[in-house]
């Protein structure tokens, strides 16, 4: 694979226009894969998603892409995964019955706590701009992630069980959600990249840089 | 660890006819204020939060049109895009999101038939589902969901109206006053308090913003008391203020924007 290219997987959950569109913006350019055999291939690659747990899983399933996307996530290139992409990394799901995940990052998917009704809360789902509190340093990634506002949209969060894999945290209705993770080669992001203006941008530089 | 205070939301909202976008009174009399991709850019740069594009005319050969402009924008402006007008099936959705856009706005359709909203926002999830609420002042506090532009009535509450889309799975509501879109008079508080205060999921106040202090009545505790969300169209497109001096207005004011 030539060496700006970024794989995006592909199962119909993605919103991929936008991936590759910001991709293109800083010099990468998308390939598109949706088979186990493509997904192996060497080099750095992204996995998208939008909508619900379980029926990510489900097209991750009859895609039979699973067990690749595993053994690709032990293969030591980066693998980035955004949004939905970075919750079905986790060991299962609660979003509409409780569904198995990738079991790549341990933990469980569970919904956004509603708060205190009698003081200020935060409406879920949670869209919008939030700045995120960088709890691990002295990386690229975390610099980025310190240097302004992501994008947000979800009602689901991933509730990691290891605390030194939480690169970011979000403060939400008095529970700490996971804005970004990171477990050896493979980072998730709970925020869209893509949808983050220049510092989106600047994310996906550092995911990818080196 | 305090929580911050959730960012309001300033959208650029571009109604689109044709190659054009245009700006009307009350939803009529329209006028073309400039182009689509050039006005995008210009709100991006400054600083908008989100964009809205909205076909007004909604045929079959507009829908086209509109989505190779949201294309377009979708290929240079990353922050998210929400497409409404005439989405009238899944297969709209599908096509919409597959052409850049990351939210849809849908209104005649859900008013028409409420069990769409619960068959899209289980296709593609409830985080790309914007029911657009139009709405119309009647006697004692109530107001009426119009469609099309304004021009058709459906008899609905719209506080009710709210609830109930809320409960079919929408993620987000847009909500248009039809009685101040286009004036640059001010928006309608009462309306946007009474729905906002009804439902939990993200509102988006549209309709009247002709200047900064429109916006913060909107969030200011004795006016509308908040808004998730604010549309921009009349207050950018005609250059009464730009992104950043609105959102250096509403930060001095002391509310939280990006």
């Amino acid at each position: 694979m030539p060496e700006n290219t970024i794989k995006v997987i592909d199962y119909g959950r993605g919103n991929l226009f936008s991936i590759e569109s910001a991709l293109s913006h800083i010099g990468l350019e998308a390939k598109f894969v949706s088979s186990p055999d493509e997904i192996l291939v060497p080099g750095p690659t992204i996995l998208p998603g939008v909508g619900a747990f379980g029926d990510a899983m489900d097209a991750l399933k009859s895609q039979d892409i699973v067990e690749a996307i595993r053994q690709f996530s032990r293969s030591g290139d980066p693998l980035l995964g955004i949004c939905l992409g970075m919750q079905v990394f986790a060991t299962r799901g609660e979003e509409f019955g409780d569904h198995a995940g990738l079991n790549i990052v341990k933990g469980v998917v569970v919904r956004l706590p509603k708060g205190d009704p009698n003081t200020d809360t935060i409406r879920v789902p949670n869209v919008g701009w939030r700045r995120v509190t960088v709890t691990q340093t002295g990386t690229e990634i975390s610099s980025v992630l310190d240097s302004g506002y992501f994008y947000f949209v979800h009602s689901y969060y991933l509730s990691v069980e290891k605390s030194d894999e939480v690169l970011a945290t979000l403060r939400f209705n008095g529970a700490d959600v996971a804005a970004a993770v990171r477990r050896e080669n493979v980072v998730g992001c709970q925020f869209h990249p893509e949808r983050s203006g220049a510092c989106g941008l600047n994310l996906l530089k550092a995911a990818f840089a080196g | 660890m305090t929580q911050e205070v959730p960012q309001t939301r300033l959208i650029g909202r571009l109604d689109i006819k044709g190659e054009h976008v245009v700006k009307g009174i009350h939803l009529e009399g329209l006028r073309k204020v400039g182009q689509p991709t050039e006005l995008a850019r210009r709100y991006y740069e400054a600083g908008i939060d989100e964009l809205i594009y909205m076909d007004i005319v909604a045929s079959l050969y507009q829908r086209n049109n509109i989505f190779s402009v949201v294309s377009a924008a979708a290929s240079e402006i990353f922050v998210p895009l929400t497409v409404g007008g005439g989405i009238r099936s899944i297969d709209d959705i599908v096509v919409a999101l597959r052409h850049g856009a990351d939210k849809v706005a849908i209104n005649t359709a859900a008013t028409a038939d409420p069990d769409f909203i619960d068959c899209a926002a289980s296709t593609v999830g409830s985080q790309a589902i914007v029911i657009s609420i139009e709405a119309k002042s009647r006697e004692n506090e109530h107001w009426e969901v119009l469609t099309d532009n304004g021009r058709e009535r459906t008899g609905r509450d719209a506080v009710e109206w709210a609830r109930e889309v809320e409960k079919r799975g929408a993620g987000e509501i847009l909500l248009t006053s039809v009685d101040y879109e286009g004036t640059a008079k001010g928006m309608d508080l009462g309306l946007i308090k009474a729905v906002r205060s009804e439902v939990k999921i993200p509102v988006v106040a549209s309709g009247g913003v002709g200047n900064l202090d429109h916006i913060n009545q909107v969030l200011d505790p004795l006016g509308a008391g908040g808004a998730d969300g604010i549309a921009l169209a009349h207050v950018l497109h005609y250059e009464h203020a730009t992104v950043d001096e609105l959102k250096r207005g509403i930060r001095a004011a002391g509310y939280p924007v990006r």
